[in-house]
């Protein structure tokens, strides 16, 4: 097998970013996250969904015309992707870019562009550079179709981890009193928390002193608990890497969130909300292509990207380069020599299923 | 063939008519039916997003109540099992209404199982053949097969016998008795590969025990013989089925061991979690005693946790295992501890915290308990009109000679 060197275009890197703002206060536009809470055992309370929200779907559901529904009614019948023949695939996305043209008032492409050879991608990023601005978090949700608004999806959740968990200060707060011995040393912090990270953070301004940033998507594993357990495998692993759903195909199980250890997974609750006006027409079947109401969807590693060279977005709009992706059978790419010269790990590597997301710092 | 199309007809005929008593129950589930007929609608056209679930906790009482369900499939296997292994004469007589009750328990089941899906439209994808089966990769794959199995077994097994006593046949014993020996196993399969379908999750430290197939199966033989025990009772009050006292007594101690037995292995678990809690046992701590204020499930805990010890511990004195008129409700306290046990007890925790660390508590919304509460309605409508068809044969009510005979 050959390593090609997968064609980028420049590395976006602090100095050369491609948006303008980098260098400005990060701060400035912090994205809003609808939740706060300071406290430690955070919690998102997700009791009862508006009555708005339903209406609006509602409203949504009674827009379609015929020829939609009609389409609709075609797509149910179709088989899952990775066993079409050229044609069907090419009926299948006919299909699908008629439906999403006429629903999105714009000219929507759905790409098929396959794996090449000799890729595998792989990412790398550096938690020392990562300023937790979430400007990732938000141009992945533009640049993948992501349901926005009251049923926003997000694919990278930022978690911020405070710093000084054993700080000096802190040490009599570990001591338990009554019993006069000590059976707790100062673990003062609960050891609960699997992750001491907190994503729902809202600061006026970042980097926060006290804490430093762990972002966190689908870690593309080599070996996915969540393709194994998938009844209908729907949810696979693409040749070059990616682990992708049919998003066409899925059943709704979620049983791949359940086997997921990093939480990458997300499940359209309702009909995703995607205005007109901020859908992306550059779509891959298997990527950011607009998903329906009761199926599973992913981080792709920007396959409608990736693939044709590209860099996935949130590597793009990174503002102090802490996201570096490449092509991990290239012994020349960035992420490889990352992984010969830094010091690398993986996220909860115990789990075995080796990750194609790395962590390092310089 | 005229023989079968006669069964039919009386078999169908007989269950539709009843007393007043009938008819009021049949209209009171109905109730509970057309709340669901709603609530499916909502779900169909909004979405799951009727739910209280989120991405954090997907998995909700959907779920629970259709691995409780499973149990309860399962627990019929306590009145097969002595039947035609110990040759228990009591419980032979009856071992049909027991297969009846596995039937509509599996009913049960399915419904609850595609109410989860989020595109049940799609459930022909995980057909085999026309669709892609993730065999044997996926356990849930593994879970169509045995549950599905062991339904057309109990069909096969209860309506041939029902068929021959109606046409008062003797029985193909080379036939029967294998698939009678054939479900005795299988019901034990249907609650390993459910709790299978949890265990199997590293991601998921709570269920991510190798303890939990066997404390299913506990749990499945202590709750099944308690309903199985109470439908027992309620027939022998307003039937003329005479179902022996030893058969009851048999169930009763069934449930009196099971229960100790399931107790035993939660004690086990919960020390061997709690001794030195690790960041994998913030689930059962979660469960427990609450974090930080957030504890919906805290009293759920507890509550079943009385009910089963209190349940154990009144079963244990025989004066009042024999004590049909106390008996019945200790079984329904068994009944409820142990399906808040599945339920608010290990499937919902098993989501909190999520795998990064976050705990979001779970409530599910009103239409959620309708479309629960509507499953075990037409649940309960099956297991009525099964058992009802079931007596009348056992009783010769209806009878291929007595039909004849009539003409
Ligand atoms: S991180 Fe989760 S969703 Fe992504 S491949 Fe691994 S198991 Fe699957
Ligand atoms: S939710 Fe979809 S992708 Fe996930 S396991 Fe079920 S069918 Fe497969």
């Amino acid at each position: 097998m050959t390593n090609k060197k997968i064609p980028v275009t420049q590395p976006a890197d602090q100095s050369s970013c491609s948006c303008s703002d980098a260098q400005a206060n990060p701060a400035c536009e912090m994205p809003d996250d609808n939740v706060s809470e300071s406290r430690r055992g955070f919690m998102k309370d997700v009791g009862g969904l508006s009555v708005a929200s339903l209406m609006g779907t509602a409203a949504l559901l009674t827009n379609s015309d015929e020829a939609q529904a009609n389409t609709e009614w075609a797509e149910w019948f179709q088989g899952n992707y990775r066993l079409m023949t050229d044609e069907e695939k090419a009926r299948a996305v006919a299909r699908l870019e008629r439906r999403y043209s006429s629903e999105y008032g714009k000219k929507v492409t759905v790409d098929t562009t396959p794996a090449q050879d000799g890729v595998l991608f792989g990412y790398a990023l550096n938690i020392q550079k990562c300023i937790g601005c979430r400007r990732c978090v938000k141009a992945c949700v533009q640049e993948n179709n992501q349901s926005r608004g009251e049923r926003e999806i997000e694919w990278i959740r930022v978690l911020k981890m405070e710093k000084g968990d054993f700080s000096v200060g802190k040490m009599k707060d570990g001591y338990p009193g009554d019993f006069g011995i000590q059976v707790g040393g100062n673990a003062y912090s609960a050891s609960g928390v699997v992750l001491e990270g907190e994503h729902y953070y809202e600061p006026e301004k970042v980097p926060d002193a006290d804490a430093f940033y762990m972002p966190i998507a689908c870690m593309q594993c080599e070996k996915p608990p969540c393709v194994k357990v998938c009844p209908v495998r729907t949810t696979y692993r693409e040749p070059d890497g990616p682990v992708v759903v049919d998003y066409n195909w899925c059943i709704g199980c979620r049983m791949c969130i359940g086997a997921c250890p990093y939480w990458a997974r997300r499940f359209n609750w309702g009909k995703p909300n995607l205005p007109k006006e901020e859908m992306n027409p550059n779509t891959h079947y298997l990527g950011n292509r607009p998903r329906m109401k009761g199926v599973v969807e992913k981080c792709t590693f920007c396959i409608q990207r990736t693939r044709k060279g590209r860099y996935p977005a949130c590597v793009e709009v990174c503002p102090v380069g802490a996201r570096k992706f490449g092509n991990l059978l290239d012994p020349n790419s960035e992420v490889r020599q990352i992984l010969a010269k830094k010091r690398v790990f993986r996220l909860k590597a115990e789990m075995n299923t080796y990750p194609k997301f790395f962590y390092f710092i310089d | 063939m005229k023989k079968i199309s006669k069964f039919t007809v009386d078999y169908l005929g007989y269950v539709v008519k009843g007393s007043p008593k009938f008819y009021g129950w049949v209209a009171f589930l109905s109730m509970f039916i057309l709340v669901w007929v709603y609530g499916n609608y909502m779900q169909l056209t909004e979405g799951m997003i009727i739910t209280g679930l989120t991405d954090q906790v997907s998995w909700g009482i959907y779920l629970a109540n259709f691995v409780f369900l499973v149990g309860v499939a399962a627990g019929a296997v306590t009145v097969v099992f002595p039947a035609y292994v110990y040759k228990h004469k009591a419980m032979h007589e009856v071992t049909v209404l027991g297969e009846m009750l596995a039937i509509a328990a599996v009913v049960m089941c399915l419904l609850f199982v595609i109410m989860h899906m989020g595109r049940p439209d799609r459930l022909w994808h995980i057909l085999p053949v026309i669709g892609i089966f993730n065999w044997p990769h996926a356990i849930l794959t593994w879970d169509v097969l045995v549950l599905n199995g062991y339904l057309v077994l109990n069909l096969i097994g209860g309506f041939y016998y029902l068929y021959k006593k109606y046409c008062h046949e003797e029985l193909n014993k080379k036939f029967y008795l294998p698939v009678i020996y054939i479900a005795i196993v299988w019901a034990l399969s249907i609650h390993t590969v459910t709790a299978f379908l949890l265990n199997t999750m590293p991601a998921r430290p709570m269920w991510h025990t190798g303890m939990m197939p066997i404390r299913f199966i506990t749990t499945a033989f202590a709750a099944g013989p308690s309903l199985i025990i109470i439908v027992f009772l309620i027939v022998r009050n307003n039937t003329r089925m005479m179902i022996k006292d030893e058969a009851i007594n048999l169930l009763s101690q069934i449930v009196v061991w099971c229960l100790g037995i399931a107790l035993f292995l939660t004690l086990s678990e919960v020390v061997t979690e709690l001794y030195h809690p690790t960041e994998h046992s913030m689930g059962l701590q979660y469960l427990m005693f609450g974090y930080h204020g957030l504890n919906n499930l805290v009293p759920w805990f507890w509550g079943s946790l009385v009910a089963m010890v209190s349940g154990f511990i009144l079963l244990l004195i025989p004066s009042i295992r024999k004590n049909y008129k106390l008996l019945p409700w200790i079984c329904a306290m068994i009944f409820l501890g142990i399906w808040v046990e599945k339920g608010m007890g290990l499937l919902i925790p098993g989501s909190i915290p999520t795998p990064i660390g976050e705990i979001t508590q779970y409530s599910p919304t009103f239409l959620e308990i309708a479309n629960s509460l509507g499953n075990w309605a037409i649940g309960f409508l099956v297991l009525t009109i099964l058992l009802k068809g079931a007596i009348g044969i056992l009783l010769g009510d209806i009878s291929y000679a007595k039909t004849e005979g009539g003409k």
